[in-house]
């Protein structure tokens, strides 16, 4: 057992947190959101200059051979910075599906290029309620491959990617396909999501497949896993911006005068922002414990623990964010502070891929960590 | 960065349980695991086995009898105890007085006791808190005043666990009334309970049970070599022992002995209600895996003989957890948990209401859970 980072772990996170203070500070976030991408290319490409975008793949693949170490690490680097660029979409949703799909010839081609900042993507889950009458996403093979038909929503980033992993239902199950979303008969609607990012509704009218990821069982398998590489990753984003909220909360009760004396001296505020402090050490170890079991072998085992983590990250995303805004008191809540940002983005997390109630229901169905005895 | 134990480790791990597996009686076992209350002998005897391992000491040094085992082989020692379930050595002994006395203590005190704090030849009871001194606990009134070659102690102590069953008590007691601060005042004084002017006096708690008293201490002579440091410096014992009682505090298998016995339960529950309690047996399961791991961040960052003041975030939640753990058992066993007995007029058949009732303490002893965020305010956070 070992939570030592190596030395050239270190060094990378140094050297990123070092770019972000400089380069990224909350104005320059803030200025993004008048951007039409919401995010920036520069910065995107700096990432990709400095290794970031391909840390995690092998070298093979244009990447440095990292793992989920290095995706953690800046993914917590992510959050203290509140990045708005698309990492989790492109670096760890589509990354990893490309990683751990079948179809070498697919990732050869297309994470180098993800790795050198040339190609953004997004991943197409989710899906809009049957009941509200909308179509479900299906795809049936044709002569030149596979063409899909139907709606996703709330495609991360959506409207900039120029590739999209959307998932279908297949004659034969499950299936996962590579779009471009330029093709002819694709739909997309871009708006900007409370959390100061933007997605996209996606539409498809017998658009066809780039290429084929998985089906069937495979499929799932995938998704699963490409689920669960998301989670690893908002988790330690969760934490690097609630330890961000969590110094610019104790600062403000330290410099913040009220009835003559600094907030840091009422004992019913020093005792919240403790609160805020247990649920982060909480959210800390599961942060680790997610990314150490990213590439456990034993899928049982994995998805008690990915439900067990992102339960505890959400359960501690909500008491740390809204902590950080009542603490601030009418500061908070003004657009112009970070600490406002802060908590909607880790609203956002809390509620993404299953909210907290879910993953506890889950890991409940699951059977939980500890057999019943008498 | 690896969460998994070495090799080595997992060979200690298996050796702990074997020895566990065939040395623990499997009445006292029986008894630990259905919370039930156990007999002096039993616990005695249990320390006994351990210690000839040296196993009763687990964080004592080897130089001082302990096993000298790393933080890492602590853990897994008292992990494998909890799942068992056995007893711990005994907190006051082990945890308490051995640490302090290893520390502080004079050659000829440490050659005259540790070895009897070891092998709970002594059984040791705790004299810290008085009817006004809790949490503010240098506020102390005990007086001690110099005679010659002892000691003249007069005083009321309170909330001694077992003291009814110790030889002796670890005390502090105030030898300098007029110290600038009430805190420099204070001296460590080790006192034979059977010394004339000791009055024991027991106090049922909540939970029906017999565990703590209330010390009266009139005219008590103790003799000067029964002092541990220097006299006035009593307090850095007390805060020194006050840390060591925090990290040993988590008590995360017993914690998952509570849940899995509420998942027993939930099972002859209609559907419904099944669901629930297993739910927020669910969501104390995360939390608890959180938080074994949270354990070993703060266990791998320790240095020897340095506090480490996130020991206190780790009391907050383990208690917490415990706390709500047996909770929830009790609302598993609903009716079946109704019936009660004091000690001594019998036993209830579950005993999970006293156990509920014992936990209330848990938030209040070694250091309120308030006073523990008060620590973290000042110490980690800087408010």
């Amino acid at each position: 057992m070992n939570f030592d980072l190596t030395d050239e772990q270190t060094m990378l996170r140094e050297a990123l947190t070092r770019f972000l203070s400089d380069r990224y500070g909350f104005e320059a976030r803030r200025a993004l959101r008048q951007d039409s991408l919401c995010w920036s290319r520069p910065v995107w490409a700096w990432l990709a200059g400095q290794g970031y975008l391909g840390a995690s793949f092998s070298e093979d693949d244009g990447g440095f051979g990292g793992g989920a170490v290095e995706t953690m690490i800046i993914g917590e680097a992510c959050g203290a910075h509140l990045l708005a660029e698309p990492y989790l979409a492109t670096v760890v949703a589509v990354g990893t599906a490309l990683r751990l799909s079948g179809n070498a010839a697919l990732r050869r081609a297309l994470l180098p290029k993800i790795a050198a900042g040339e190609v953004v993507a997004s991943f197409a889950d989710d899906e809009p309620s049957p009941a509200a009458g909308r179509e479900p996403m299906t795809a049936i093979p044709a002569s030149d491959g596979w063409r899909l038909s139907g709606e996703k929503i709330n495609v991360i980033h959506g409207d900039s990617a120029d590739r999209l992993l959307v998932t279908a239902a297949t004659p034969g199950g499950l299936g996962v396909f590579l779009v471009d979303p330029s093709a002819p008969g694709a739909v997309r609607r871009g708006y900007a999501t409370f959390d100061g990012l933007r997605a996209a509704d996606l539409r498809l009218n017998d658009a066809p497949a780039v290429a084929t990821l998985a089906l069937g069982p495979d499929a799932d398998m995938l998704v699963e896993r490409v689920r669960q590489h998301m989670i690893a990753f908002l988790a330690a984003e969760a934490v690097g911006i609630m330890r961000m909220l969590l110094d610019l909360t104790c600062e403000h009760l330290r410099t913040r005068v009220q009835f003559a004396q600094p907030l840091a001296r009422f004992q019913a505020l020093q005792h919240r922002a403790v609160e805020m402090l247990v649920a982060i050490e909480q959210a800390e170890s599961v942060k680790i414990y997610a990314a150490m079991m990213t590439e456990d072998p034993d899928a049982a085992e994995r998805r008690k623990a990915f439900a067990a983590a992102k339960a505890v990250i959400g359960g501690a995303a909500r008491l740390v964010g809204q902590s950080a805004v009542q603490l601030h008191g009418g500061i908070g809540v003004t657009d112009e502070h970070r600490v406002g940002w802060g908590m909607k983005r880790l609203t956002m997390i809390e509620m993404m891929l299953g909210d907290t109630d879910h993953h506890i229901a889950a890991l409940a169905d699951l059977g939980g960590f500890l057999a019943a005895a008498e | 960065m690896d969460l998994d134990f070495t090799q080595e480790e997992q060979v200690f791990r298996q050796d702990v349980r074997e020895f566990i597996r065939r040395e623990l009686p499997e009445p006292v076992r029986a008894k630990v695991a259905a919370g039930r209350a156990l007999a002096k002998d039993e616990i005695v005897s249990w320390q006994r086995c351990l210690n000839t391992r040296r196993w009763a000491t687990p964080s004592w040094p080897a130089d001082h009898g302990g096993p000298g085992w790393t933080p890492v082989q602590r853990h897994i020692f008292l992990d494998e105890l909890h799942q068992a379930p056995a007893p711990e050595p005994l907190t006051f002994n082990v945890s308490m007085i051995g640490p302090v006395l290893i520390a502080f203590g004079s050659d000829d005190q440490k050659r005259r006791f540790l070895p009897r704090v070891a092998n709970l030849d002594d059984w040791w009871a705790q004299g810290f808190s008085e009817p006004g001194a809790g949490s503010d606990l240098a506020g102390l009134k005990t007086t001690a005043v110099r005679d010659g070659d002892h000691y003249v102690v007069n005083g009321q102590k309170m909330w001694q666990g077992m003291a009814h069953w110790a030889d002796w008590m670890f005390t502090l007691v105030r030898t300098d009334p007029g110290a600038a601060k009430k805190q420099a005042g204070i001296s460590f004084l080790l006192i034979d309970l059977k010394t004339p002017g000791v009055t024991i006096r027991p106090i049922v708690t909540i939970d029906g049970r017999h565990e703590v008293n209330e010390v009266f201490l009139d005219d008590v002579r103790v003799p000067v070599a029964n002092r541990v440091g220097e006299e006035n410096q009593g307090w850095t014992c007390a805060k020194y022992l006050l840390t060591n009682e925090r990290i040993g505090i988590a008590r995360i298998g017993m914690t998952k002995r509570l849940i899995q016995r509420a998942k027993h339960f939930a099972l002859g529950l209609p559907a419904r209600e099944r669901g629930r309690v297993l739910e927020k047996a669910a969501l104390l399961e995360a939390e608890l895996k959180a938080l074994e791991i949270t354990q070993l961040r703060i266990l791998a960052a320790l240095e020897p003989g340095v506090a480490d003041p996130r020991s206190s975030i780790l009391k907050i939640k383990a208690v917490e957890l415990r706390q709500a753990a047996s909770e929830l058992l009790l609302k598993a066993g609903g009716p079946l948990a109704y019936e009660f007995a004091y000690e001594g007029e019998g036993e209830a058949p579950h005993e999970i209401a006293s156990n509920f009732f014992t936990l209330r303490a848990a938030s209040i002893y070694g250091g309120a859970t308030e006073v523990q965020k008060n620590i973290l305010a000042s110490t980690v956070l800087g408010l």
